[in-house]
């Protein structure tokens, strides 16, 4: 190898200088590894940015799409009541969901490494089930159990002379069954990563924090969240982004109802753009969370680059 | 060239031979006859007989015409259709012919392909077609598409007529017997007998199964109700009159009175709860096309031949079925619109009409008034002529119409997808707002999607 990273290849005493170069260029490590990546970057080329940038583009032009009205659409979203509302729930949804998800996936996780290696594996694999599940399949499920008219829950509910509950009738009661559906399907993604980072926390540091006399909360506060911090930012993250885009189960259990009071940016986009038949205005909402989502993560990436170097 | 023994002009030559050689099965083709491929994209119908009775019509016209018709049907389900509606108007690529539901001709207007020489053709040949689809499927003076049999429905009251005479004193199968005559009680089938006989009903616990949600069997009926209280929440130049129309304001007035003995559960309603809640025997009326009664049919009997469909009740301003019409349409880009125009106006024509409304037990409602005598009609059952008035007939003196006409298409389409009309009822029933501030809020939605 090369100190300007190329491979060094054996001079020929016929070739010319031309040819000797191309084989250079050809063999040094920057141009093989952005041939090699090439298909990737077609792909992210292809799939992520001309949809993400004609979707902002989209978002630029008029009702019938003849016309750039710049941020016009983003100015006739924030006048309108509904999409406040859009905003406000898709908040409280994707806050809420992510943080029972971490909450329960770090508990169960917890449990689970207490169980011996023998006995853990059909756990994992059971409580994995709603995560393996299509949500649009799962979610239907729910909904034959929260179904307005004839719901098994409530069903179950009145055989101990509890009254029926209207799942999805009510606003409140239909922003919980929503959360809740997220929480059942997330919860064991969570589970399985922390479960991961969990094993990953070296044993002497809970024996130094044993001699030292920690107890179980400070074991947890100075030696596993420590550890764990990084696997928690980026589930969190990741997660985030994910419960904001949710469509499915909202779509599926109430479509945004009663009264557009469980609506997310998602369903609301497909609403307004699809349906409605209005493409740009449709494209301006779900591109509303973008840039605080990309900012978000600017930072979260940041603290876990930092960390990382620290550690090395 | 010398050197292998073939001169440059017999190379020549056999390249040119080569070429007539490979020319001659498409020129023999044509010379057949062969018009070209038609790439047809219809609804997927509900009923599965529906789709059969399409590949049939297209058949026998592609066979009569030497036009290889190829057609897909696409579901609904999922809004799949919308979806390829959207896709194939961006990329400016796809079928030739595809079926458009309720508002979609008009959203894609330019990118259609006039069709008034088909239109006017089998108006000159079956009478006027009607003013709800003509408002859908016309853009600036010129039809954008040709209103279907296949798929096109309406809602009207389907009803337990035995439960409707025990607790609500009302005889349904006299007052809209399966003949073209009204009968005793016809003419006080309005909103105010209705609220009454829902009272009655609710009281004995079998409530009316109304739909309050955002999906299409609410704005529709909902829609139907308004507008028999010449309600305008838009005007025809897209000025909202929400606040100011006292049409508005008298149905929702009797709406806050209705929905006191709906089910509470009607708010999380979709299309499919009305149903379930008739089949199941929990309800004694719905609005709906004959597929309730099909199912309840198939799954239960004993509801199903106790149920008699008649018209929505009348209003201040008339009576009013609510219409939801899918339409043919023929894209600009389309690479054989003489063919398309030519299929399109088959299928539209009576033989081919009656064929599919027969398949589909009467479901499929063709846009001419004068189609509306299909044997179908009175012979299907249990019980005999259950589905007799589900057509309009001229002695129901109702009209067609569609939620939010007549405002400007691209508006309405806003207003119908975002189900503005039972959300309005909404706040003011359940969510404790006053009807000022509820109209007040529906001024401010209907004022911004005319924006932009």
């Amino acid at each position: 190898m090369a100190a300007d990273g190329s491979m060094v290849v054996p001079e020929t005493g016929d070739s010319s200088g031309k040819v000797g170069s191309l084989r250079r260029f050809t063999r040094r490590r920057s141009t093989i590894a952005f041939l090699m990546t090439t298909p990737l970057l077609i792909v992210i080329g292809g799939l992520v940015a001309y949809p993400a940038m004609y979707a902002i583009y989209l978002s630029t032009l008029n009702r019938r799409m003849t016309q750039n009205i710049g941020l016009g659409n983003f100015e006739i979203l924030l006048d309108t009541e509904t999409f406040w509302m859009v905003i406000w729930q898709s908040c409280i949804f994707a806050v809420t969901a992510v943080l029972a998800k971490a909450l329960i996936g770090f508990w169960l996780a917890h449990k689970l490494h207490d169980i011996p290696t023998k006995g853990q594996r059909k756990w994992r694999g059971m409580l994995l089930v709603p995560w393996v599940i299509p949500p649009a399949l799962s979610t239907l499920g729910w909904w034959w159990m929260f179904d307005p008219s004839y719901s098994s829950i409530n069903y179950l509910l009145n055989i101990f002379a509890v009254p029926s509950v209207p799942w999805l009738g009510e606003a409140n009661w239909a922003r919980v069954s929503v959360i809740m559906v997220n929480v059942w399907y997330g919860a064991p993604f969570f589970m399985i990563m922390y479960l991961a980072a969990l094993k990953s926390v070296p044993e002497q540091l809970y024996e130094a924090a044993a001699i030292d006399g920690a107890t179980g909360v400070q074991r947890l506060r100075y030696v596993t969240l420590p550890m764990m911090r990084n696997i928690i930012s980026i589930t969190v993250l990741f997660s985030l982004i994910v419960t904001f885009a949710n469509y499915d189960i909202v779509r599926v259990l109430t479509n945004g109802g009663p009264r557009d009071l469980t609506h997310v940016f998602a369903t609301y986009a497909f609403q307004v753009g699809i349906l409605s038949g209005n493409v740009p205005r449709g494209a301006a909402v779900s591109l509303f969370m973008f840039p605080l989502l990309a900012i978000f993560a600017f930072f979260v990436l940041r603290g876990v680059t930092k960390r990382t170097k620290e550690e090395q | 060239m010398a050197s292998n023994g073939i001169s440059r002009r017999a190379a020549l030559g056999a390249g040119v031979a080569g070429v007539a050689a490979s020319a001659l099965p498409l020129v023999n083709v044509h010379a057949q006859g062969t018009a070209g491929t038609l790439r047809c994209g219809f609804w997927d119908h509900w009923v599965p007989a529906g789709n059969g009775a399409m590949r049939e019509l297209c058949a026998e016209w592609g066979e009569k015409n030497r036009v290889n018709v190829q057609v897909d049907f696409i579901t609904s389900v999922g809004n799949q259709n919308l979806l390829t509606i959207a896709a194939q108007a961006q990329a400016r690529s796809g079928h030739d012919i595809l079926a458009f539901p309720t508002w979609e001709p008009a959203a894609h207007a330019e990118l259609l392909e006039p069709v008034d020489d088909v239109v006017n053709r089998l108006i000159g040949k079956y009478g006027p077609i009607n003013s709800a689809a003509e408002f859908l499927g016309k853009r600036d003076g010129h039809w954008r598409g040709i209103p279907t049999v296949s798929g096109s429905q309406q809602k009207v009251s389907c009803a337990r007529f035995d439960l409707m005479q025990e607790h609500a004193g009302l005889d349904i199968r006299a007052m809209w017997p399966a003949a073209d005559v009204r009968g005793p009680g016809a003419d006080n089938w309005n909103w105010a007998t209705f609220l009454t006989a829902a009272q009655k009903c609710h009281a004995a616990g079998f409530p009316f199964g109304l739909p309050m949600g955002s999906f299409t069997d609410a704005v529709d009926w909902l829609g139907a109700l308004f507008t028999s209280y010449n309600a305008k929440f838009i005007d025809a130049d897209g000025k909202v009159t929400v606040k100011t129309d006292p049409g508005v304001r008298a149905g929702l007035e009797y709406m806050i009175q209705l929905s006191k003995y709906l089910p509470d559960d009607v708010w999380a309603w979709d299309d499919a709860s009305n149903n379930r809640a008739l089949i199941s025997g929990r309800s004694a009326l719905i609005f709906n096309p004959p597929s309730a009664w099909a199912v309840a049919k198939r799954d239960s009997p004993d509801v199903a031949e106790k149920c008699w469909y008649m018209p929505m009740p009348s209003g201040p301003a008339g009576r009013f079925t609510p219409y939801l019409p899918y339409f043919w349409g023929i894209w600009s880009f389309s690479r054989n619109k003489t063919a398309a125009k030519g299929l399109l106006e088959f299928l539209s024509e009576r033989s081919s009409a009656e064929k599919q409304t027969t398949i589909s037990s009467g479901y499929d409602i063709p846009p001419f008034a004068t189609m509306s005598d299909f044997p179908i009609w009175k012979t299907e059952g249990p019980p005999v002529g259950v589905v007799y008035n589900y057509p309009i007939k001229p002695h129901h003196n109702a009209t067609q119409s569609v939620a939010f006409a007549p405002a400007p298409a691209e508006i309405a389409v806003q207003a119908y997808n975002q189900a503005i009309n039972t959300k309005l009822v909404a706040r003011v029933a359940k969510g404790g707002e006053t009807i000022d501030q509820a109209l007040d809020w529906a001024a401010r939605e209907l004022r911004n999607f005319a924006r932009g």
